[in-house]
Parts: C-alpha cells; sequence; structure tokens
C-alpha cells in the first residue's frame, strides 16, 4: 500500500515510500490485483493490538458488502466510475467498505476519477440548518483570535457574515484551552446568534474533555475533537474511543439542533500518525482514511481533513496538497462523511494561494460539503493560509452554488446577499449587525 | 462605442472598516465582483513574498562568527546532517543529528547559547546577537558560557551538543515558522540537563521575539529569569513555566 502511493514527503520521511517512480507503478500494478475481500482478512494493524482495527472489522456490514465481494482492487476502480453506480448505490455501499479499500483504490485513481466519484454522492447532515445538499456549498466561519479578545473575534464574525460565510459552523479555535475561557466565548457566540436569529451552530474547538466539562453549563452546539486513524495517534491527542462515545452521548442528551441533531464535528490530516510516531508503518494516507472509520461511528454533522496544514515534511508542495485534499476528500465522502477541508498551507511549505485556488476549485466540482472562510485567508492566531470569505463567494458564483437554504434565506432578509447570490451594496445604515 | 469608466463604482466598499482597529484581521477589505479588490490581493502577496524569502535567507555564518568571537567566550561550529534547505524542510530528523565529522573538546559549561538558522536565518542574522550582547554581560559572572553555530539545526540539536561539548544548559536561539506579519521572528528554546532524545514539555520558550513582538530587552529578561529559576530549582520545562512571575510584562 505504502509503496503503490504517489509520491509525498511524509512517506519518504517515514522511509516507507517507493524507492522510485518504477518501483511506485509496479506496486500500483500488485496493488490493483488485490481482492478487495482479502483486506477484511489481511490487516494493515493488528485486531489485537488497535482499537481502530476493532472497530473497522467489528462494525464491517457484510451485507452491504456483497454487491462487490467478488472484485479487485482494479476493477472496483472501473465499478465506482461506471455509468450505473450512481449516490444512492454509493450510500448503501458505504457499510460495506472498509477505509483500507477506500485508501486502495484512491491509489490507483488518478485526480478526475477522484472528483468523478466524489460528486456523486450527497452526504447531508442537520442541527439548526442543512449542509451537504447538491447545489449548495458551506462555510465554516473561523473568526479566530490570537488573544480570544471578544471584540476582535466579533469583528471578524461581522465580516465573514457579510460576505455569507458561518453557514456551517461558526468555530473558533481557542488560543486559551480552559474551561472558564471557552465557556466565556460559547456564551458570546451563543447570545449573538440568538440575537440576529441565525440559522447555524456555533464551536469553540477545544479539547474534547475541556467541551465534556462545560457541557452541563455553557451552551455547546457541536462537539469538536480532532481524530486520528491509529489508537496510538489518539491517544496521544488524549482520547479514544470510550471518550468520542462519552461525548456523543453527552451531546445527544443535550438535544440542541433544531431541525436534526448531528451534533459531532471531527478534523483529521495526513500526517499526524507519523508525528505521533504511531504510524504502525503504515502510509499517512491510509491512516488518514483509518480516522474517518472512527468519524463515521459518532454520526458527525461535519468532518474535515486540514489538509496541508501539518507542514512540508509531510505534504511537500501545493502538487501534494492537492491531490491529499482530493484523496482525503473522495474516501470520506466514499464512507458515507459530510466531508469538508480547510484548503491550506504553512508558510515553509512550497506552495501559494494559487495552488488554493486550484485545489478550492476542484473540490468545489468535487461537491465538496465546505470549506473555511478565515478573513483575507490569514489565520492571525494559528499563522497559517487558509480560505476567505471571498474565496467562498468566488466558488459559490462560478460554481451556481447556494448557501444552506435556511441560512440562505436569513441572508435575503438581512438584506445582505440578493436573489443572484450576489453581494448587496451594503450601506452604513442598512448594517443591522453591531459588536 | 464603449464608455470610459471613470470612477471605482464597481469596486463595493465594507461600510465596517472602523471594526479594523478592534482586530488585526484582514477584515473590510471590500470587493470587486465578490472577489479581492486589487489592492489587497497585492497587499497579501507582498507579504507572503517576505515571508517566502526569509525561510530562504541563508545564515551569515562569517559575519555571526566574527561578531560572536568579540564576546571572547569559547566558540563552536558544527554541521548537522542536512545538506540544503529543500532537505532542511523535507528532514526533520537529519536537522536534529550532527554530522559525524563534528569534532570539539569538552568544556564543561554551566550555559550554552546554541545558534541556528531554523525557518527564519534572517531571524538570527539581526536578532541573535543584540539579544546575547544584552544577556552575557549579565551572567558572566555567576556561570561559564560557551557559544555554538550550527546550521540547518532543529531544536532537538542543542542537546545533542550539550552532551558532546558538556552543557548544565542549552539556550537554542532559531528562526521560528514565519508567519504572515512577522517573517523574520526568532524564538529561545531552554533545557536544563539536555540529552539527547527527551522531549519538548521538558523546554520552556520564549517566542514571537520580532520587531512588532517581543522586544530584545523584554526577551533578555525573560531568559535571564528561566536561566537563573532552571539553575535554582533544577527543572526546565512546563513545571517551570506555571510560576512565570506577573510582573515580566510580555509585550
Amino acid at each position: 500500500m505504502a509503496k503503490a502511493t504517489p509520491e509525498r514527503s511524509g512517506d519518504v520521511l517515514a522511509g516507507i515510500a517507493a524507492e522510485d517512480n518504477k518501483e511506485r507503478i509496479a506496486a500500483q500494478y500488485c496493488l490493483s490485483e488485490i481482492p478487495l475481500k482479502a483486506m477484511l482478512n489481511d490487516l494493515v494493524i493488528p485486531y489485537e493490538k488497535d482499537e481502530v482495527t476493532r472497530l473497522i472489522i467489528d462494525d464491517h456490514d457484510a451485507k452491504a458488502f456483497k454487491p462487490i465481494s467478488s472484485l479487485t482492487v482494479a476493477e472496483f476502480r472501473d465499478y465506482l466510475l461506471s455509468y450505473e453506480v450512481d449516490g444512492t448505490i454509493l450510500k448503501d455501499l458505504a457499510p460495506g467498505l472498509t477505509p483500507e479499500m477506500a485508501a486502495a483504490v484512491s491509489k490507483i485513481m488518478r485526480n478526475q476519477d477522484l472528483i468523478s466519484v466524489a460528486q456523486k454522492i450527497e452526504v447531508v447532515t442537520k442541527f439548526r440548518n442543512t449542509v451537504g445538499k447538491k447545489g449548495h456549498f458551506s462555510v465554516r466561519l473561523q473568526p479566530n483570535n490570537p488573544s480570544d479578545d471578544p471584540k476582535g473575534i466579533a469583528a471578524s464574525i461581522i465580516d465573514g457574515l457579510m460576505y455569507g460565510c458561518g453557514d456551517a459552523v461558526i468555530g473558533i479555535n481557542p488560543a486559551t484551552d480552559n474551561p472558564q475561557e471557552v465557556s466565556k466565548l460559547l456564551k458570546q457566540l451563543d447570545d449573538f446568534r440568538q440575537q440576529y436569529e441565525i440559522p447555524t451552530q456555533n464551536c469553540i474547538l477545544s479539547h474534547l474533555t475541556t467541551t465534556l466539562e462545560i457541557i452541563d453549563k455553557a451552551p455547546v452546539d457541536l462537539i469538536f475533537q480532532s481524530i486520528s486513524g491509529t489508537e496510538k495517534t489518539n491517544s496521544s491527542f488524549g482520547i479514544d474511543l470510550h471518550l468520542l462515545q462519552e461525548a456523543y452521548d453527552a451531546g445527544t442528551e443535550l438535544n440542541r439542533g433544531t431541525i436534526g441533531n448531528q451534533m459531532m464535528y471531527f478534523e483529521t490530516g495526513q500526517g499526524s500518525s507519523l508525528s505521533a510516531n504511531a504510524h504502525h508503518g503504515v502510509d499517512q494516507q491510509t491512516c488518514e482514511a483509518r480516522a474517518y472509520a472512527v468519524a463515521r461511528k459518532f454520526d458527525p454533522f461535519l468532518v474535515n481533513t486540514v489538509v496541508g496544514f501539518i507542514g512540508p515534511e509531510y505534504l511537500y508542495d501545493g502538487k501534494q496538497i492537492i491531490r491529499a485534499g482530493l484523496e482525503d476528500h473522495f474516501c470520506g465522502k466514499l464512507l458515507g462523511l459530510p466531508m469538508g477541508c480547510d484548503v491550506c498551507y504553512t508558510n515553509h511549505a512550497e506552495a501559494d494561494q494559487d495552488d488554493m485556488d486550484s485545489l478550492l476549485t476542484l473540490l468545489g466540482v468535487a461537491g465538496c460539503n465546505y470549506i473555511m472562510g478565515v478573513p483575507g485567508a490569514d489565520d492571525i492566531m494559528l499563522n497559517y493560509q487558509s480560505t476567505s470569505f471571498h474565496d467562498a463567494m468566488y466558488l459559490r458564483k462560478v460554481l451556481n452554488k447556494r448557501p444552506a437554504p435556511e441560512f440562505e434565506e436569513w441572508l435575503l432578509k438581512m438584506g445582505i446577499f440578493d436573489e443572484q447570490g450576489n453581494r448587496k451594496e451594503l450601506k452604513e445604515q442598512m448594517l443591522k449587525l453591531k459588536s | 462605442m464603449s464608455k470610459e469608466i471613470s470612477n471605482k463604482g464597481y469596486l463595493q466598499k465594507d461600510p465596517w472598516e472602523n471594526l479594523r482597529s478592534l482586530s488585526k484581521a484582514r477584515i473590510a477589505l471590500g470587493n470587486s465582483g465578490g472577489s479581492l479588490p486589487t489592492k489587497e490581493v497585492l497587499s497579501f502577496q507582498a507579504d507572503h513574498a517576505f515571508t517566502k524569502d526569509a525561510i530562504y535567507s541563508d545564515l551569515k555564518k562569517e559575519e555571526l562568527l566574527q561578531q560572536l568571537k568579540e564576546f571572547d567566550l569559547p566558540l563552536y561550529q558544527f554541521q548537522t546532517e542536512v545538506s540544503d534547505r529543500k532537505e532542511y524542510l523535507k528532514r526533520p530528523d537529519l536537522g536534529k543529528k550532527l554530522a559525524e565529522t563534528s569534532k570539539s573538546e569538552n568544556g564543561d559549561f554551566d550555559i550554552l547559547f546554541i545558534l541556528t538558522d531554523g525557518l527564519a536565518a534572517d531571524a538570527i542574522n539581526e536578532r541573535a546577537i543584540p539579544l546575547l550582547k544584552d544577556i552575557i554581560p549579565k551572567l558572566k559572572e555567576d556561570y561559564k558560557i560557551g557559544l555554538c553555530l550550527v546550521k540547518f539545526g532543529r531544536v532537538a540539536i542543542g542537546d545533542e551538543i550539550a552532551e558532546k561539548v558538556g552543557a548544565k544548559f542549552t539556550a537554542v536561539l532559531i528562526g521560528e515558522r514565519p508567519g504572515l506579519s512577522s517573517p523574520k521572528s526568532m524564538g529561545i528554546y531552554t533545557t536544563f540537563e539536555p540529552k539527547s532524545g527527551i522531549t519538548d514539555e521538558r523546554r520552556n520558550c520564549i517566542s514571537n521575539i520580532h520587531e512588532d513582538g517581543l522586544s530584545i530587552a523584554k526577551a533578555s529578561e525573560l531568559l535571564q529569569y528561566f536561566i537563573n529559576e532552571s539553575f535554582r530549582r533544577k527543572i526546565s520545562g512546563v513545571k517551570l513555566k506555571a510560576n512565570l512571575p506577573d510582573q515580566i510584562d510580555r509585550k
């Protein structure tokens, strides 16, 4: 599997990548001949050693798998691309697929294949609005601030809302992850949402244990956690499946959603297992796909891969970041997840805003559920570049996509957008939101 | 005939420009047809250009060595296993290993200051010497001090160097990962009793030393605090950080 993976720096760093192009294509031929069902027995990380493997095997739906049980990886690719296989078939197939099957087939698919199959799949989720419907495209408003300053955060939120962003979630990465600070921020966001009757959900992306500590007192909408595809990596994040279940149960009890109650929010990203020295010799893309098995166990509202955040030692340049973003979106959707993507890079990666434009556009065509909206694409707290409110405007315009339906109605009501989805010329007196 | 466009009517301004005073975030940028106005596109790209150049800046070794000699302290120079910038970015593991050819005598130091380029050599080129000039006179009487310059190093390189030359405490001065608004930022990582293989919770960190961030004087003050406290309590890392005195204003 590792040797069949399109080149990326993280696998080279781990010492598991193909030595050269000839070895890589030979490995891809070998991989293409493997029967899918062999992957249910030949496990990349032993069953006894890893609870994620146990989850994958124990939850595997043999009935859903049946239609494709005699296929090889190569035949599976052709099957996925065929005219006959549509979104409904793929949706029914998802519980029969393991992450390793998704990862394996993705390794012999070109970028256009990853787009072509992913765009067949519609994964719709609901909390206070509806995210993921075909023809719609949502944005997480990310108003991070280096000192969690309430006024600075409010300024960024207003800016984002005025550009039609925030329908996926208004989500802050807190500079300080402690219960008091996080409660304060949650209250601020909740007051703001209620005051302007914004049909969206909030999230402070604190550690799961912090959220659990305050869940009875603070207005917690979505419950966030970074997750990964091996037990050891998750343990380095301070979580396990048991803790996730506890959080999921607590969230279900809150019942704060109005039109649905999917309330888990997960972030992932290739390279995290290598970074935690917990990859068991498995390539970073397969590890990433295994994280999606963890995610789907908890019926999340949002999942996104933070594709370029980790740095050039894992994904070196724009080419590798773009490929990884498409792989992650494809694998996530194939496994039934509401995939979004933090289209991003750090300054020491060999990438720039042009690469982000490319990945953003490709993901839009692939039917990605949402992206991040960061003021001017420049996150002043996390010091990396993502996508902006303007990028979201661009994508919706060129691909004729709309915000989440409930949110779009609100934008019209507030006089921010017109019927065509264009930003109205806003005059001072029309500015109804005040910090 | 098409009419000449005489005003900027096609640019939409954002009437909440006053909110800009509340945050350094890029807000109220306006738009042309939903996209960024030209001014903002160029301004972002200018910031990114400075940032990229900072990453690919070179350590001015000769100049730095010349200046380091003036302190009249034992001075070492090392190489890591990294051979160029591209490899440095891709192989963090090699930046933590000394090249085999590196030789040295044991100096049995209390404090070893280690200068390395990290992700922004210019931060070291411009800020390391002023910081040392500020702090060394304050420490010279109480501690035996050594200096060291190493190209293409990561923070952990200090551990191997300390074992090699003998040092109870290291302060690694390193160029930090540049942000768009702070391309030449220096960080200092301090470790008491450094050993190969130790992890980051054993270190204290002073970061964001740059023009708009922490001043040289404040950084020096903090560093002196960490040094004195580390020697007094014989620790470094998270346990020490908790007791940082309030009177040291980090800004």
